[in-house]
């Protein structure tokens, strides 16, 4: 903020614009979500958030710090059960399905919802352990060899194997950091899911590994469904086919990427985007 | 004087130092701040006056604790070679043993002189002279050095010396004091142990002990009596304190991660709350307390639950007192892996939850391996807890030196043979005492490798997510 006249009308306008602007929904959606609320004990974090994500799209979820979009994130695979205080109320349907049904086992949701973290987060295991790892607790092959190629597919699909593919054996936690970030997206493509959450995924690494990982992300896109945090307005422009724009827990505007960055609809979208606050 | 009068009248004199010394520093800033303009003075940074108080008690107190130290390591020889000048001049005839001689008057009481001769009667008389003249001397060197220093460091203190950096090196200097005495204490007992050790080894041969299966530390007094041929095989003894530990360990490891997998992943934080510093209560029981838990409760229950499925269980069983000791380490595994799985980093967590992993397929895969190095560490200290423990053993696990692998037999332990080596009035030159040194030295090994193991495995664990 620049000063305390744009923080009165930013919250003026917040007041007057209840609502979200631009196309929330859209047809044939992956995901569907209709008035979220999440709380952190008193707080509440999000407020009425209805959002759509299609099938085969990349959707970037960008805002300032604390304005909700990686607790909204954590929402769509119920990684927010890990912690006590929250409280998530609202309707997320997944093909349809609750994802906040009694009867829905989270543990299988996160199996077809899969998530890449902010931080690489490699076990302290071997390369082919990490991505094993889902396919064995999951059961996802019969014998050694079906493994073996399942986890070369992963980290073929990654872009990953051609540098590790000598030395399988050796710590994920002795690759640099771009690397193990693709070691996670491996590992998350080995468990086969239809959806994939990265939460700031390349906020960690250097201008190069973070072009290899857009360049992923482009390419994964036409098999699954990508959800995206990020914090970099070039990224999102680079890697999504559509932007929601979060401040202080509500979703403000949703659109295409395009018409986003050049033509935003809506006045804190704005100035979001051409950095007057943030 | 006594030492203990002098030593209140020094910190007398350093209190006084520490006020005059502060109230001289105070005076010249009062003085300084009435000449400069305000402007001035906001900007000037002034040391505390207090510094310059504990530079001051410090010039008054140190030089004379370190002349009353000198003195009192040098006043005893003075003192002997003295009295044995007075003795060879007065033409005393002492016999062969003049130490003992010497030993005897020393322990004279003045107030029951009766039966003494008259000789001795004048060497005591002597002897009681010079120490007088002795102690007059210290109180009058020490006082007079520390009211000399008093006044030298009084005016010594000026508002130029650099008196904050002074007390930081005198603050720097007591605590490496502090630390060198603990470590200083440690080689002390190391070496006194070593050279026992050693004596004993002069007598016994190492082999014999370290390979020998045979443990009765009985030497004979007369050369007929029966039954008291020594041997000192430590061999069952090593063989009793390992069957203990491994059925201490048995109890400890399994019980202890479980507690501490339950209250750091599964517990509420209020449960935690409760159930922590209760489990870290068990550490903080007496070991006597385990003791007769042991050998009044555990060891007669062990006993006839044997006898009820026909088992001959010893009533000092080696599985008595492994329970309880087990029951008593428990705190060592579950605290320290506790710590160690809560220190693995939540990202581990939600990596594998968000794999669709459950909480428990988290914990064996992911948290358990991650955390193994520092879960051995802990388990290797209360390990080196278990080896070393004395007090369950002596009452609950009994003295025969049994070579036997049975946990429903008596065994003894290395600590409980140091332990009824030493006790009661003992020679300190027989092989029977000395074996209890050798005893405490390999014990104190053992420990110490297993300590060092211990400490490797959990630095290595250290560096894993730096």
């Amino acid at each position: 903020m620049n000063n305390n006249t744009d923080q009165k009308t930013l919250d003026s306008m917040h007041a007057e614009h209840g609502k979200t602007v631009g196309q929330p929904f859209c047809q044939d959606a992956k995901f569907s979500t209709r008035n979220v609320d999440v709380f952190y004990a008193d707080n509440q974090a999000i407020y009425d958030v209805s959002l759509d994500m299609g099938k085969n799209e990349v959707i970037a979820l960008i805002g300032p710090s604390g304005c909700g979009k990686s607790t909204y994130l954590r929402c769509l695979n119920r990684m927010n059960d890990t912690i006590d205080i929250c409280k998530v109320t609202g309707q997320l349907l997944l093909d349809g399905q609750d994802i906040y049904a009694k009867d829905q086992d989270p543990v299988l949701l996160r199996a077809r919802v899969g998530m890449v973290f902010q931080k690489p987060n490699p076990f302290p295991k071997s390369i082919y352990d990490n991505v094993a790892y889902g396919p064995r607790i999951h059961g996802l092959t019969s014998n050694k060899a079906e493994l073996d190629d399942l986890v070369e597919e992963s980290l073929i699909k990654a872009g990953l194997f051609k540098e590790v593919k000598d030395r399988l054996e050796s710590p994920g936690t002795g690759l640099s950091g771009g690397q193990q970030q693709r070691l996670c997206i491996a590992r998350t493509i080995a468990v086969q899911p239809e959806v994939i959450l990265m939460d700031e995924p390349a906020s960690a690494l250097d201008p190069i590994a973070t072009a290899i990982i857009e360049e992923l992300i482009s390419e994964l896109r036409k098999n699954y469904t990508i959800v995206i945090v990020t914090h970099s307005m070039q990224q999102a422009a680079r890697v999504s086919q559509r932007t929601a724009y979060f401040h202080l827990g509500k979703l403000i505007e949703v659109g295409e990427t395009n018409q986003i960055f050049t033509n935003p609809a809506h006045d804190l979208t704005e100035k979001y985007i051409t950095g007057r606050f943030g | 004087m006594t030492v203990s009068a002098i030593l209140f009248l020094l910190v007398l004199l350093a209190a006084f130092s520490y006020f005059m010394g502060r109230q001289k520093i105070h005076a010249v800033y009062q003085q300084q701040r009435q000449n400069v303009d305000t402007n001035v003075r906001s900007k000037a940074k002034f040391t505390l006056p207090k510094y310059f108080g504990y530079v001051a008690a410090l010039w008054s107190l140190v030089p004379a604790l370190l002349v009353l130290l000198v003195i009192e390591i040098i006043d005893e020889p003075i003192i002997t070679t003295q009295l044995t000048d007075y003795m060879v001049q007065s033409n005393l005839n002492v016999g062969n043993n003049f130490d003992l001689y010497l030993n005897e008057i020393q322990n004279l009481d003045a107030n029951n002189l009766a039966d003494v001769e008259h000789a001795k009667i004048k060497v005591f008389e002597k002897l009681n002279h010079l120490n007088k003249i002795a102690s007059t001397a210290k109180s009058v060197i020490v006082l007079a050095l520390a009211i000399l220093m008093t006044i030298f460091g009084l005016k010594k203190i000026t508002v130029g010396i650099p008196a904050r950096q002074y007390f930081e090196k005198a603050i720097e200097i007591i605590l490496l004091l502090a630390a060198s005495i603990a470590v200083l204490t440690t080689v002390g007992i190391v070496l006194s142990v070593l050279f026992e050790s050693i004596r004993f080894f002069g007598e016994i041969p190492v082999v014999d002990f370290m390979f020998g299966t045979q443990w009765s530390p009985q030497t004979a007094i007369r050369a007929d009596q029966v039954g008291s041929s020594a041997a000192f095989g430590a061999v069952p003894l090593f063989i009793g304190t390992m069957l203990i530990s491994f059925v201490a360990l048995t109890v400890a490891v399994p019980l202890g991660l479980m507690s501490a997998i339950f209250l750091s992943e599964y517990a509420s934080s209020g449960f935690r709350a409760f159930a922590k510093p209760v489990l870290e209560i068990l550490a903080g029981i007496p070991t006597v307390v385990y003791g007769f838990f042991a050998a009044l409760t555990v060891a007669p229950f062990i006993r006839e639950l044997g006898q009820s499925i026909g088992l001959s269980v010893a009533s000092e069983s080696a599985l008595a007192a492994g329970l309880v000791m087990g029951i008593m380490i428990i705190p060592f595994v579950s605290s320290l892996a506790d710590d160690v799985i809560s220190a693995v980093p939540q990202a581990m967590r939600e990596g594998s939850l968000g794999l669709g992993a459950t909480k428990s397929e988290t914990i064996v895969k992911v948290l358990i391996p991650a955390a193994l190095p520092g879960i051995v560490g802990g388990v290797l200290l209360a390990a080196s807890r278990a080896i070393g423990e004395t007090m369950i053993v002596v009452m609950a696990a009994g003295l025969a030196a049994n070579l036997t692998v049975n946990p429903l037999n008596a065994v003894t332990t290395v600590t409980v043979q140091i332990v009824t080596l030493l006790t009661g009035d003992q020679e300190f030159d027989s092989a029977k005492t000395l074996a209890a040194f050798a005893l405490g030295l390999m014990l104190f090994l053992t420990t110490l490798v297993l300590n060092i193991i211990a400490l490797h495995v959990v630095r290595k664990y250290r560096e894993q997510y730096d």
